[in-house]
């Protein structure tokens, strides 16, 4: 059992460069993820998002600095040990496509050797859990189903080993307003029921603010700033202020445009 | 309406020719691909590896499928003498395994090069999202990368495997019986049947075998186990028939061997009636190199065949000088004895090289003999594939100091008819070949004495030295068949047409010969 004192992810100090000539893809990074908090990461395009992903996995190891899981030294533990006790939602999903819709959620059980008639029982449940109907689509392939069907897929396959971390790299971001929605808020749901710890990344700030308890800023490698949507809302920063500005004056122009068709815009 | 007997010939030697030929050809496959796709699955991830891999399997590719079947044969041969040196152990050069050894080479390319482009194509998120699920290295190779690179490395094997069907029908020459043996035998006595027939088998089989292929490939990609299954029961068959004991095989008893010229096709099958007719079993080895056949004859792969003096005397033992018929017979004898082989008799006529042109030509430049030609500088020639690497030619040209102003090479078939037709001026025919006086041609003399004497001789393998019951079997044709007859025998077995078949031809020679037989009594 984990010591519950610990973060469930620790970034100390953390820097990654993938040429020696460019600058660092992720620089200096020190962040800690309470256990059964939700972060979201936002940040431009090549802010090094996906690289903090990668490194909480160990698909990629820090140059300096040390990632903890649950207080250990990933490089103290086996990388594909560790990887099986991790959920990972890749961006677009990442499906097997020469797995069925059970086969894609039963993988992460079946690597970690969980019993066969047990995996099929958590497939069962998974694909109940992701709301997906079990007659339909178990035993379809990942291009039998729609863009929302297969995020649904990818979420089931990062729970299905029962994992207390997950990780979402931009996980509905190519699928329209109304699934997004559906979607995302079907997620944070499965994460309060079962306890998680999520780190999502996300270029939306709205679903960043609407979702997480906390949000990590990301400019050119390096953490610009972290804090909860209150915090953050009314930073000073003026790339964060810039940041999140945006969906609020949106937001503004919208009540003004409509008026009436924007109720509940006060918070 | 009656079937073509050739037709009916050509079915009747279907199943061990076809059985042969998918024996052959699944085996290289399967070795083939053993070898390649590990292979390709340890260089993929190594630059230089692969490099030299891809670029040497590239090469192999670019050698001609019959050049690269017969430089296994002296290759093997040499292997075999070195294990029996060094641990005693022999095997036979000929036959099945150069011909397994040299189509595996041959279908290693499309493998390996589809195996490593399927496997570098896949999408480098899912090999990450493999990593990421916790899969090890082998797991994401044998979970993920091969089922995804699959139809890629199923591409390929369905190119080798054509590849590899076609090119068996050239293994006919180092002894491996295929479906060439229909093409080489149907070229050789224009038998148009054979070659039609050889080829469409040899083309019905790399469709089937492709087609069974593209159904497994295709029940792989589209999960239907419908396809998948019956692809896998077709191949599953073809293994069967290929393994199934009840086949014809070559059933043991004598090998008769025949080189690559009508001649040959109907001396063998002469020799193999006399041989079945004594009550032994027979098995026909046709088509194999001149090079080939001898060393295969020491070795024990071949029991019988017919050679000829001059050819065994300039090339197999290249002497320079050429004693007269008798003394180099006699001097034969002795060289072979030490070769371990035995003339066995010989049958009484003579298939020389001889320079041949059209009569009137002759006439008009008052050319008569080989001499006379060395003042007339400016004609063509024409010769076999082999002749003018011959030992003969040099010796020919530089007993005569000829000079032709080109050397050209043609299937001797066609020879006779080029010189009619006046496309070349001089031929280098053979003396036992009808169509000599089917086109009016004359040979010229040769006064010199710098062509050999070719008397046919048939010889034994060492194991066949004392082998009494063969001795009897063909004891009735030596020295029984002339010049004319065998002029003869060719002409018909040129003729292209439905009683041209070396089988019925050696029937009619075999007929003339117990007439003569009668005739002296
Ligand atoms: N495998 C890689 N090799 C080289 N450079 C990379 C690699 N992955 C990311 N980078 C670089 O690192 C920087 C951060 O990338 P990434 O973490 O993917 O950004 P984000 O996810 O925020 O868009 C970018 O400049 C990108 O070009
Ligand atoms: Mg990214």
């Amino acid at each position: 059992m984990p010591d519950p004192t610990q973060p469930a992810i620790a970034f100390e100090n953390v820097t990654k460069s993938f040429d020696r000539a460019g600058g660092s893809a992720v620089a200096d990074v020190s962040l800690a993820i309470r256990r059964g908090e939700f972060l979201s990461i936002v940040g431009g395009s090549g802010a090094g998002k996906t690289t903090l992903l990668r490194l909480a996995a160990r698909l990629i190891a820090p140059d300096r600095g040390t990632v903890r899981i649950d207080g250990a030294d990933v490089r103290a533990l086996d990388p594909v040990a560790m990887r099986r006790t991790i959920g990972i939602v890749f961006q677009s999903g990442a499906l097997f496509p020469h797995m069925s819709v059970a086969d894609n959620i039963g993988i992460t059980p079946r690597l970690a050797g969980v019993r066969a008639a047990e995996v099929t029982a958590r497939i069962d449940r998974l694909i109940e859990l992701v709301r997906l109907d079990g007659r339909r689509h178990r035993a379809r392939f990942p291009h039998e189903l729609s863009g929302g069907e297969r995020q649904r897929v990818a979420v089931g396959r990062a729970l299905a080993n029962t994992p207390s971390i997950v990780l979402m790299d931009e996980p509905f971001g190519a699928l329209d307003p109304l699934t997004r929605d559906a979607l995302s808020e079907d997620y944070v749901a499965l994460h309060r029921g079962l306890e998680l710890t999520t780190v999502m990344i996300t270029h939306d700030i709205t679903e960043a603010l609407l979702l997480s308890d906390r949000i990590a800023v990301m400019q050119a490698g390096r953490l610009a700033a972290a804090g909860t949507p209150a915090e953050l809302a009314g930073s000073v920063d003026p790339y964060v202020a810039e940041l999140f500005g945006t969906p609020l004056r949106q937001i503004a122009r919208l009540a003004a445009l409509l008026p009436g068709a924007t109720p509940g815009v006060q918070r | 309406m009656t079937l073509d007997p050739r037709l009916g010939e050509a079915l009747q030697l279907l199943p061990d020719y076809l059985g042969s030929h998918l024996r052959v050809s699944l085996t290289a496959l399967a070795l083939g691909a053993a070898i390649s796709f590990p292979l390709a699955l340890a260089a993929r991830r190594r630059p230089l590896a692969r490099a030299i891999l891809l670029g040497v399997a590239s090469v192999v590719q670019t050698v001609p499928g019959l050049a690269l079947l017969a430089l296994f044969y002296p290759l093997l041969l040499f292997a075999s003498a070195l294990a029996m040196r060094t641990a005693g152990v022999s095997f036979s050069a000929f036959g099945f395994l150069p011909a397994v050894l040299a189509l595996a080479l041959y279908s290693m390319l499309p493998v390996l090069r589809n195996t490593i482009t399927g496997l570098d194509g896949i999408d480098p998120q899912l090999i990450e999202a493999a990593r990421g699920v916790g899969m090890t290295r082998r797991q994401r190779l044998t979970m993920v990368e091969l089922p995804l690179a699959l139809p890629v490395i199923m591409a390929g094997l369905r190119t080798a495997a054509v590849w590899v069907i076609g090119t068996a029908t050239l293994s006919t020459p180092i002894g491996q019986t295929s479906l060439g043996n229909y093409i080489f035998s149907g070229l050789q006595t224009q038998n148009w049947v054979f070659v039609l027939f050889g080829c469409a088998a040899a083309a019905i089989l790399a469709l089937v075998v492709d087609g069974l292929l593209a159904l497994i490939a295709h029940g792989l990609r589209r999960h239907s186990r419908a396809r998948l299954l019956l692809g896998a029961c077709g191949c599953l068959a073809l293994i069967t028939v290929v393994l199934a004991p009840a086949l014809p095989r070559p059933h043991g008893g004598y090998v008769v061997g025949a080189k690559t010229f009508t001649e040959q096709y109907v001396l063998a099958a002469l020799l193999a009636d006399r041989i079945e007719a004594g009550g032994h079993g027979v098995t026909l080895r046709e088509g194999l190199g001149s090079s080939v056949i001898f060393a295969a004859l020491r070795a024990g792969d071949v029991d019988v065949y017919v050679d000829y003096s001059g050819t065994l005397w300039t090339n197999t033992f290249h002497h320079r000088e050429i004693p007269e018929r008798a003394a180099l017979i006699a001097a034969l004898k002795d060289e072979l004895k030490a070769a371990g082989v035995t003339l066995g008799g010989e049958l009484g006529f003579e298939n020389a090289y001889a320079l041949a042109m059209p009569r009137q030509r002759a006439d008009a430049l008052g050319i008569r003999s080989i001499a006379d030609l060395a003042r007339h500088p400016g004609l063509t020639i024409a010769g076999d594939y082999e002749f003018f690497a011959r030992p003969e030619w040099a010796a020919l040209r530089d007993a005569y100091g000829l000079a032709f102003r080109s050397l050209r090479q043609m299937q001797p078939d066609f020879m006779y008819a080029a010189a009619a037709a006046g496309e070349v001026d001089v031929i280098a025919g053979y003396s036992s070949d009808g169509q000599i006086a089917q086109y009016d041609l004359v040979t010229l003399d040769d006064p010199r004495a710098a062509i050999p004497p070719y008397d046919a001789v048939v010889l034994l393998s060492p194991r066949r030295a004392g082998d009494q019951a063969l001795r009897a079997a063909l004891a009735p044709l030596n020295g029984r068949i002339d010049i004319e007859t065998m002029r003869e025998a060719n002409l018909r077995a040129a003729r292209g047409d439905a009683d041209s078949s070396p089988g019925a031809v050696a029937r009619w020679l075999w007929g003339r010969v117990r007439e003569k037989a009668a005739a002296r009594q």
